[in-house]
């Protein structure tokens, strides 16, 4: 096949289904979608995988059609991680400048972001980002890049998310048994963060929230970094359990009333509405409480974002967020989610929609597509690091980086 | 365990003769409120109703109210329920108008018949809709009077859990433990119909009484509350020197408890000690040692209260609450907040207890009432979802109280 050192692929292995998304970069070092596939997922269970051999199906299926649509091979991906194992928490590294002039260098940067990455973490834990924030300069705060200034003791905030090793392999493994190579694996709200804010928003501060199928993540940024991070292991599976219940209803039926007759708030127009259950013959099968449906979504949904708030309030980020909250993922399809989502955290919501990325709308308006579309926005910005071009000059790259050890 | 706080605060206000009413229901609860008389309830208004004409002329109780019942010419229904149902809908404006004016409203039924388990849900949802707190003492059916009564007296307790603030609950089966075999069939009934009002008047003390260390209503409702917990509860005196130790001895031999079991189970556990002036600081720490030492993992609640006429014996009510199916084994009972129990009822956002002590030993699970089990559907085997000790696994609307009806 042809040379695919532009092609960036994200795989998102989600509860309810799984996407790929596939970018490519052009000249210009700009994001372009060119092929998407998806497939329903089986074996997933709030964000984890509970049976490899149903998962690695799906993830096929949707591999393979990204790959017809696109027109290309996949043999590299970003793969998004969630689960209720990863969390999210501030480290400060600190580190005093020793040269004579106390001018900072890029090698104390290097350490003292080193410094801050060396962390506690029990044996099973490992690390999945860490995701540098702002430098203090002799306790001077909000210093963004401290190279060639004066000070003589340097600091760092990083973000640390990480997960439970062994829960995050099982992922690698279903994708490395598929035959595709895991260029990097990246937190599932990170992801959705990056395709739907602007740099704008994160100076102002946002919450981004990405109601799934089995989680919910949230990531806030203040000032322009990512200050906090967490997983819910709760999402739209746990609305259609609750709807199952709660309407005596098989879980299918309740997904499908779900999606055709939900709503985040009671409507006016649903009290006293009877829904009717059709049989397999279109005879009337049931009846079913409007309102009763649309109260058990809305307790429900209500109290995602109660304690995503209370977790919020407790890390005392609630006041920076100017922006206000951002809900992508499939929750984002419920009507009046923002509504709802209003009157608990008291800011101006907005329902998700990926920008800065050209490409296939189609993708682009799906909110389910958000967290894939992040992945390869995340690979397009960390190549961009790197310096832009063909395979050989990256083959370059890696030998002056082979050089430098030794010199 | 801090009552300097809640100390500061009055007790629910008992200066009017009829703010707590006592209701019997069916022959079971006009019975048992004839049992009720004396100088212990003064102050409270007691009301008699049933459809069977007969029982209620039996009946000492002054306020009486006979469902009007047409159909079988003023006889009781029996445990024709459906029909009772019917009777008691069409005639919800009387029951509504019975609980008028009461702050309080205590019921009082047996279940598994025709009338206590039909007409008791239908007259505390009237009672709370005229905005009365409505606590129901219920006994259930012995295990021989069949299947049939034992079904009929589960459901009627749902329904009535679904209505009322709280709920307790004394199954007959377990009085069989406490009281000889060989007692005639008149005296067994009086005895047991003693232990419900044992109960009925632990709660009435702890509400009219006013108390050294004072419990709130609201504590005991926050308690009863829940939809899915269980209740048991035991009340012993004992007189003389060693009477504290002797309560507390008695207290864990009681079969209610299941000899102090229960205690053990138990994720709140509400204690009013009462005693005359001469009730000391030493006897009330003895006996709350010995019950903290018994449920370390529960919430206690404890008050303490003087009544003069108990002269020199101490009594005890322990009201023990075991909340929904345990969720996180190895999780310690998470402690929970104080919760408010406002009469107009509210979704409160009660934290369901995920007090997971599982016992290595399943007999010591208490058997009672296997209510409404928890379903936790597709999430029932994978990793629990616990949050501030709340499974969030289970529906919202479950763990928040709202029923749908």
């Amino acid at each position: 096949m042809f040379d695919d050192s532009n092609l960036i692929v994200g795989l998102e292995i989600g509860t309810s289904k799984v996407c790929v998304v596939v970018g490519e970069l052009n000249a210009g070092g700009a994001l372009n979608i060119v092929g998407l596939g998806q497939a329903p997922a089986g074996g997933v269970r709030k964000g984890e995988i509970v049976d490899p051999a149903q998962a690695e199906e799906a993830v096929h299926y949707a591999i393979v059609e990204a790959e017809k649509m696109a027109g290309v091979e996949i043999s590299r991906v970003y793969l998004g991680v969630t689960g209720a194992h990863i969390r999210g928490f501030n480290n400060r590294g600190i580190h005093r400048v020793l040269a004579e002039d106390h001018e900072i260098t890029e090698v104390d940067v290097q350490d003292v972001v080193k410094n801050a990455k060396a962390i506690n973490l029990s044996v099973e834990n490992s690390i999945v980002h860490a995701v540098r924030q702002h430098f203090f300069l002799d306790g001077q705060d909000g210093v963004t890049n401290p190279v060639g200034m004066l000070g003589s003791l340097l600091e760092v905030d990083v973000h640390v998310i990480h997960g439970v090793t062994n829960r995050l392999q099982n992922a690698i493994r279903l994708v490395k048994g598929l035959h595709l190579e895991v260029e990097e694996i990246v937190f599932n709200g990170l992801a959705s963060s990056l395709a739907l804010l602007t740099n704008e928003q994160k100076e102002l501060g946002a919450l981004v929230i990405d109601l799934g199928g089995g989680t919910t993540e949230y990531v806030v940024y203040v000032n322009g970094i990512v200050k906090h991070t967490g997983v819910l292991a709760i999402g739209g599976d746990h609305i259609s359990n609750d709807l199952g219940h709660g309407l005596k209803v098989s879980l299918s039926r309740a997904e499908k009333l779900k999606c055709e007759h939900g709503a985040a708030l009671v409507q006016e127009s649903s009290k006293g509405h009877i829904i009717t259950l059709a049989h397999e013959l279109n005879l009337p099968a049931r009846t079913i409480n409007h309102e009763h449906l649309q109260r058990i979504m809305s307790l429900r949904l209500e109290e995602i974002f109660q304690i995503i708030a209370q977790d919020l309030e407790q890390a005392g980020v609630m006041d920076y967020l100017g922006a206000g909250v951002f809900i992508g993922g499939g929750g984002a399809r419920i009507p009046h989610l923002a509504q709802l989502a209003e009157t608990v955290f008291k800011l101006p919501v907005s329902l998700g929609q990926t920008n800065s990325i050209s490409g296939l709308t189609s993708a682009l308006d799906q909110p389910e597509f958000l967290t894939a579309i992040g992945l390869v926005k995340y690979a397009s910005l960390k190549s961009r690091k790197r310096p832009a071009g063909g395979f050989l000059s990256l083959l370059r790259n890696q030998f002056a980086r082979v050089l430098s050890l030794f010199f | 365990m801090n009552p300097a706080v809640e100390t500061q605060i009055p007790a629910l206000e008992t200066t009017g003769p009829a703010v707590i009413q006592i209701m019997g229901v069916g022959t079971a609860g006009v019975r048992l409120l004839d049992t009720l008389a004396g100088a212990d309830f003064a102050g409270a208004a007691r009301v008699a109703i049933d459809t069977d004409a007969a029982s209620l002329t039996a009946s000492g109780v002054s306020h009486k109210i006979q469902l009007d019942n047409r159909l079988v010419r003023g006889l009781d229904t029996g445990g024709d329920a459906e029909h009772n149902r019917a009777l008691a809908e069409a005639q919800y404006a009387t029951l509504k108008a019975a609980g008028a004016g009461a702050q309080v409203i205590l019921l009082v039924a047996g279940l598994g018949g025709g009338v206590g388990g039909v007409i008791t849900p239908l007259l505390a949802r009237a009672a709370r809709e005229t905005g009365a707190l409505v606590l129901a003492f219920v006994t259930l059916p012995f295990d021989w009077e069949g299947s049939h009564r034992r079904d009929q007296a589960r459901q009627d307790l749902k329904q009535i859990r679904a209505q009322a603030d709280g709920v307790i609950c004394l199954p007959n089966q377990k009085t069989f433990k406490l009281i000889d075999e060989n007692t005639g069939v008149a005296e067994f009934f009086r005895i047991s119909a003693g232990l419900l009002t044992e109960a009925l008047r632990g709660v009435w003390q702890l509400m009219t009484r006013p108390g050294l260390i004072q419990i709130h209503l609201a504590d005991l409702c926050a308690l009863l509350r829940d939809k899915n917990s269980e209740a048991v509860f035991a009340f012993v005196e004992a007189a003389g020197s060693a009477r504290a130790r002797e309560v507390v001895e008695k207290l864990l031999a009681h079969p209610l408890l299941d000899e102090g079991r229960a205690l053990a189970e138990s994720d709140t556990v509400l204690v009013n000690l009462m005693g005359g002036r001469d009730l000391t600081m030493g006897e009330v720490n003895r006996v709350m040692e010995q019950i903290t030492r018994q449920c370390e993992h529960a919430r206690v609640i404890m008050g303490a209260a003087l009544d003069e006429p108990l002269k020199d014996r101490l009594t005890v009510t322990v009201i023990a609450a075991r909340h929904g199916r345990s969720a996180a084994p190895g999780e310690a009972a998470p402690s929970r907040g104080a919760h408010a129990c406002p009469p107009p009822r509210e979704p409160s956002g009660k934290p369901h207890a995920a007090g997971g002590r599982r016992k290595a030993d399943p007999k010591l699970r208490q058997e009672l009432l296997p209510l409404a089990t928890i379903s936790k559907g597709r999430f029932d085997k994978s990793e629990p979802t616990i949050h501030h000790g709340e499974d969030l696994d289970i529906p919202t609307y479950l763990r928040r109280g709202v029923s749908f009806y």
